[in-house]
């Protein structure tokens, strides 16, 4: 199937002389939930910036369900709602009015039973008439969601969705972003919040000094890059490892205490058997062992340190 | 067409007078007639008739002027400048709009939100000065010709403007003493010959004695020339706003 999304050597030089983004190739596929993720001024919001219109690229090409950027952009731009990371509002407008604008801008018809039901599915209709300059936080975010959905776009744009926003209503922006991608909507988020890539994406891409390291599906980067380790509490420290136990990842911490194996998830042997036979062998015993594997976090601490 | 985005951009640039009724409105009206009070009733009463015009009547179209060129740029430049301040131009540049959308809605907001004041002003003038429209439909050609173009200017002022000080600076150090010099309060042949040459290096005359012949069929350059003046203006600003969507300059980095 053709990807929704199509980026194809996209570079992008500020002129600064910052180079935002250099030789960026990327397929975003129909109706999944794409995270780019990477810490700030890795180059996230300017690669939704030029693909939305907001910058201007140096060179490649981006296509939206098939229509180029430039040449199809009434097309590409009726597909496509964005959520600004900045709290960006007509702060003297009603949430009402914005909500027209927005739709009208689109160039879509009036629909005040839409717009209904977008504020009422954000929880905004009882503050229809409120000025936004009288929102909260929270608010106003939602009211920037609600805006970029109101033209009934097919491609959602979430750069720093939950910047600043509560735990609670970031859990409730979780579920929106859920259920749109179950009504058909392709989302592409931009985060440095790993724990929010893990619990919404289907893929991530992680981008770093302008340059997509790698992409994936998040359970395949988190199997293909994610270490597992068991940790065994021993009952006598141990001073030096055992030469018979060379052939093992082993790693001694908390001064002889803490006895680290590091394994290879990928690997259908994983081990663990064997070394805890070894173990007996030479009279070493633990009280406790425990295993765990990598988060998504470490995986991406090593990729932006790569 | 994205007639829809058009609508939108209006209805929420006038959404914006209505709000602000005191300060859109009122507020120029009320000082103009307040040069009404002054230069016309106190001391246009001791003031001789100019080209056989009472000189209460004859500053009328310069004052309309002023008034229109000063309300034509500050709407529209104030009316992309702000989206720029606060962030919200995000959703412009991001829409199914063209260019020519773009210009047509905010500078019609502009253009129309000074019609409304030309047409309070002449209401209000009426009631301490008696004039005449000679040519009402010209007078109506030339109004719109010119708050179009000055709206159009205003609103690369304000797509140029990145601080509030710049949105102020042009409106204020030029295109006030272009048009208390351009022949607001005098006819350019009350001038020394050196200077009314001078004067003619100053495109406000041409849209003051333009509207001053509509009102009384009297004018310091020829009326087609006038009107020539205003096109050749306004295509500039045209081509300028133009190239501003075609670069990105001041919108997109």
């Amino acid at each position: 199937m053709e990807p929704i999304i199509s980026i194809r050597n996209l570079s992008k030089t500020y002129a600064s002389g910052l180079c935002a983004l250099g030789n960026i190739n990327l397929d975003i596929h129909q109706g999944e939930i794409f995270a780019l993720l990477g810490p700030n001024g890795a180059g996230k919001t300017t690669l939704i910036s030029i693909i939305c219109g907001l910058v201007n690229s140096d060179a490649g090409t981006i296509r939206v369900d098939g229509h180029d950027v430039h040449a199809d952009y009434r097309k590409v731009r009726s597909l496509i709602g964005l959520v600004p990371q900045e709290l960006a509002t007509a702060t003297f407008e009603s949430v009402w009015s914005t909500m027209n604008f927005s739709r009208g801008l689109f160039g879509k018809a009036p629909s005040p039973a839409y717009i209904e039901k977008v504020l009422r599915d954000l929880s905004l209709w009882d503050r229809r008439d409120s000025r936004i300059i009288a929102l909260s936080g929270g608010m106003k975010r939602r009211v920037l969601i609600a805006k970029a959905l109101v033209h009934e776009p097919q491609i959602l744009f979430l750069d720093e969705p939950t910047a600043g926003v509560d735990v609670e209503q970031r859990r409730d922006m979780w579920e929106m972003v859920k259920k749109l991608r179950s009504e058909g909507v392709t989302i592409i988020l931009t985060t440095h919040y790993i724990e929010e890539a893990e619990e919404m994406a289907d893929r991530i891409a992680v981008i770093n000094d302008g340059e997509i390291r790698v992409v994936e599906e998040k359970s395949v980067l988190m199997n293909k890059l994610g270490k597992k380790q068991l940790t065994l509490t021993l009952q006598h420290p141990l001073t030096h490892i055992p030469s018979e136990l060379g052939e093992y990842s082993l790693e001694i911490l908390e001064d002889g205490n803490v006895l680290v194996y590091t394994f290879d998830t990928q690997k259908e042997h994983t081990g663990i058997s064997e070394l805890l036979r070894q173990l007996g062998k030479l009279g070493i015993d633990f009280k406790d062992l425990h295993s765990s594997q990598s988060s998504l976090e470490d995986i991406f601490v090593n990729l932006v340190r790569k | 067409m994205n007639f829809y985005a058009i609508r939108a951009i209006y209805v929420f640039e006038m959404s914006r007078t209505w709000r602000t009724l005191m300060e859109s409105i009122a507020s120029p009206i009320l000082t103009t007639s307040l040069y009404f009070i002054v230069f016309g009733a106190a001391i246009g009463s001791r003031m001789g008739d100019i080209d056989g015009i009472a000189y209460a009547a004859f500053i009328i179209p310069g004052l309309l002027m002023l008034s229109l060129l000063g309300e034509s740029i500050s709407n529209a430049s104030f009316g992309i400048y702000f989206p720029k301040f606060s962030g919200t131009i995000y959703e412009v540049l991001s829409a199914p709009v063209s260019p020519l959308e773009v210009v047509i809605g905010y500078v019609g907001a502009a253009a129309s939100k000074s019609m409304i004041i030309g047409a309070l002003i002449l209401l209000t003038a009426r009631l301490f000065v008696d004039y005449q429209i000679m040519h009402p439909a010209w007078m109506v050609s030339f109004l719109l010709l010119t708050t179009i173009t000055f709206s159009l200017f205003g609103f690369i002022i304000g797509l140029w403007a990145d601080d509030f000080q710049k949105l102020q600076i042009i409106p204020m150090m030029v295109i006030t003493p272009l048009t208390f010099l351009g022949g607001a309060f005098y006819s350019i042949n009350m001038l020394p010959d050196f200077w009314q040459k001078v004067t003619l290096f100053n495109p406000v005359v041409y849209l003051i004695s333009g509207l001053r012949w509509s009102f009384y069929g009297v004018a310091d350059v020829n009326v087609g020339f006038s009107l020539a003046m205003i096109l050749v203006f306004m295509l500039l600003c045209l081509a300028l706003v133009w190239w501003i969507f075609k670069t990105g300059y001041r919108l997109k980095t």
